[in-house]
């Protein structure tokens, strides 16, 4: 009797629980079109003064920075930036209360507003970012700086942003160094070039004596390391971006490949020639040790660090093709990792260390590529005549590359441009330079 | 005052008994046997064969038919009506200019993207999106996810497990989602190997409108590393600040008052 009365007391609890669940619906599809934001220009107050850089005078510094932010978030292919003609609001009113039902009218779902003020050669910015659907404020933050650095407060306003709508750190505020190349296919003149992400800011940082080839950011800090040829041998150098400081790391003999930097910036591993055999080598910076880390008789170059330091990813041809392997960092465990047709190189660690950029080389054509770290759920992003070496951006989702033009049997038509693409691979853009371009290495966050 | 303990117990047995009776599964009914059949073991070989009987066959054909009838309909769309020029009517040049400089006005920063964008594989991808199509993209995926859900009747299997869950039919179910289908943004650059479910629950009038929502998994937001969570949430409470009213059915409101959104945003970014 009991045992009836405890059954039907659980069958009654039950019974009431379920009277009182929600209805469930699963949704599983939506729209995955860029995000509409609507980025009004930031608001000059009365009594600002003009921003004069050389001779270049900027009349509104703060059209010019809403201009900044939209041309990044255009490029990023997460944003569609709205027309700034179909805005009701003006930015003075909009800065202090947005009159959230004219930004739904043009379908904003985001709105970026702001305010600039110049006074006593200091500039101050003040932005804010508020979803148009639910009527409130994400983010407001000010920056106090010089004027001439208005371009950088865009990049990381920019980022803010991109950081708040995406969940993951932006990429804007950054720079990009490269080897700028002028002059016919055969004279080429090559010269050091650093850069902003989006072009601006061209700096060269050699004058094109020498030939400057694979120049790499470190991971922590503006040291770039780039290899340059002086009296025709080999020299890794460190240059300080900041300072200007370079210095010779090593004369290495023989052929020497692609100098790049451990996670935590203390070491630089690279390839060289040695009795004929080219293998992979670590040299500390501060003591300038110099160790061997692989050991065999085939081609090994183009090593790159995963983001923890345990690891390190090279390619080699002691399969008898050019094929990309793993390793531990001290040189054990090496295993292949690519089994794909075609020839593997120039193989790169992603940043969040869960992918791997590639090159492929594949019956006449040209391949740019990612890979999980064991090899597994390789993509090709983009395909082309030539291209190469891929770096990564600081978050690990854009790469950028460069690329040939074809040219004809009397070398005219030739040209190197650089490109980036995102992990999706239908985001290619060219990075418009002032010279031809090739070997981009993109920097970490300058401000973090 | 044993009479009454008494009196209460014997109450209180003939309840508890009545009760029990009236439970279906208290009550014993004696086993249903269905009557035996007896069934001959054949050669499959044998009878694979088979030709259809007569009348089947027709049948058969007669829904060919009327499915091809169907298909040819839907791919030639009868024409948009539109009103009949004057036959003598020859444009002249400058109105082709005016024409094409309309066109041209017509377009969303037709400069900006062109120059810079361009097709990454001609095998791989057959077109790159065009931001300044935004807006029209936008109208057009709700109308055709609209229709192609409306056309949609098959019962899947999530269709089968929703519907015993929710008090919703299947109709009202699919009307919906396919409003929350065309109102929901998503993140793009959300990470692939993460968990990405949010689930809200709804308090909602009976005109569909929200009086409450709220995240289930609210813990998640402000956890290290799981940023892209509060992006994916807040995206799914806008698809549904963009919705409300929500397309809810115009009776049983006991039955949904309280309504859960699972947004899975795992089956389209994984594939």
């Amino acid at each position: 009797m009991m045992k009836k009365l405890l059954i039907l007391v659980f069958f009654l609890s039950v019974y009431t629980s379920l009277s009182k669940a929600a209805v469930e619906v699963d949704i599983t599809r939506g729209n995955l079109d860029p995000l509409p934001i609507a980025i009004s220009p930031l608001y000059v107050e009365p009594g600002s003064q003009e921003i004069q850089l050389g001779k270049k005078i900027i009349k509104n510094v703060g059209e010019e920075i809403s201009k900044v932010i939209e041309i990044n978030f255009r490029r990023s292919g997460l944003f569609n930036p709205l027309k700034k003609e179909s805005f009701v609001q003006s930015p003075d009113i909009a800065h202090v209360k947005p009159r959230f039902e004219d930004w739904k009218l043009i379908k904003a779902q985001a709105l970026v507003t702001g305010k600039v003020k110049i006074t006593n050669d200091k500039l101050r910015i003040e932005f804010r970012l508020w979803d148009v659907i639910a009527a409130k404020e994400m983010v407001a933050l000010a920056f106090s700086t010089s004027p001439d650095n208005w371009r950088r407060v865009a990049h990381i306003i920019s980022d803010k942003i991109y950081k708040r709508l995406t969940g993951e750190d932006g990429y804007f505020d950054t720079r990009i160094i490269y080897v700028s190349e002028t002059g016919p296919k055969t004279q080429r003149l090559k010269k050091l070039a650093i850069m902003d992400q989006d072009g601006a800011n061209v700096k060269y940082l050699t004058l094109g004596n020498e030939l400057v080839l694979t120049p790499r950011f470190s991971p922590t800090n503006q040291l770039v390391t780039y290899l340059s040829y002086f009296r025709n041998l080999p020299r890794v150098y460190l240059l300080d971006i900041e300072t200007g400081i370079q210095e010779v790391v090593g004369d290495f003999p023989g052929m020497t490949f692609a100098p790049r930097f451990s996670p935590d910036g203390k070491k630089i591993i690279m390839s060289f020639a040695k009795d004929g055999n080219s293998d992979i080598y670590t040299m500390d910076i501060e003591s300038r040790v110099v160790e061997k880390i692989t050991e065999h008789s085939s081609i090994d170059t183009s090593p790159s660090y995963s983001p923890d330091g345990k690891h390190i990813v090279f390619n080699s041809d002691r399969s008898g093709l050019q094929q990309i392997y793993v390793m531990r960092s001290d040189g054990s465990n090496v295993k292949r990792i690519t089994f794909g047709n075609g020839l593997y190189g120039t193989p790169v660690w992603s940043p969040r260390g869960d992918l791997i950029a590639f090159t492929k080389v594949h019956k006449g054509k040209f391949y740019i590529g990612v890979m999980r770290q064991d090899g597994s759920g390789e993509r090709l992003l983009t395909e082309n005549f030539y291209q190469e070496a891929p770096s990564w951006s600081p978050n690990g989702r854009v790469l950028i590359f460069y690329r040939e033009t074809k040219s004809d049997s009397q070398g005219k038509g030739f040209s190197t441009q650089l490109w980036s693409i995102d992990l999706t691979g239908y985001n290619e853009r060219l990075i418009k330079t002032e010279t031809d371009g090739s070997d981009p290495s993109w920097s970490s966050l300058l401000s973090k | 005052m044993s009479k009454s303990i008494f009196l209460s117990l014997a109450f209180h047995g003939i309840m508890i008994i009545l009760t029990a009776l009236s439970l279906p599964f208290m009550i014993r009914s004696p086993i249903d046997l269905p009557p035996i059949l007896s069934v001959d073991l054949i050669q499959i070989t044998d009878e694979t064969s088979i030709p259809y009987a007569a009348k089947a066959t027709k049948t058969l054909e007669k829904i060919k038919k009327k499915e091809e009838q169907e298909r040819i309909v839907s791919q030639q769309a009868p024409p948009t009506e539109k009103k009949k020029e004057k036959p003598d009517k020859i444009p002249l040049p400058e109105d082709l200019n005016k024409e094409k400089k309309e066109m041209v006005k017509k377009k969303q920063n037709p400069k900006e993207v062109k120059d810079e964008v361009r097709q990454a594989s001609e095998f791989e991808k057959k077109e790159l999106f065009d931001p300044s199509q935004i807006a029209a993209l936008i109208d057009k995926s709700k109308e055709e996810q609209a229709e192609t859900l409306k056309k949609d009747d098959k019962l899947t299997q999530s269709n089968v497990k929703n519907s015993l869950v929710s008090s919703l039919t299947l109709s009202q179910e699919d009307a919906l989602k396919a409003q929350i289908f065309g109102c929901w943004s998503l993140p793009l650059g959300l990470p692939y190997q993460e968990n990405l479910l949010v689930r809200i629950k709804l308090k909602l009038k009976p005109d569909g409108t929200v009086i409450k929502s709220e995240i289930l998994d609210h813990a998640r937001m402000n956890m290290p590393g799981q940023g892209f969570y509060r992006v994916l949430a807040e995206s799914a409470l806008r698809a549904i600040r963009i919705c409300q009213p929500l397309r809810v059915p115009p009776t049983g409101y006991e039955k949904w008052k309280d309504l859960q959104l699972n947004f899975d945003a795992n089956e389209m970014l994984k594939g």
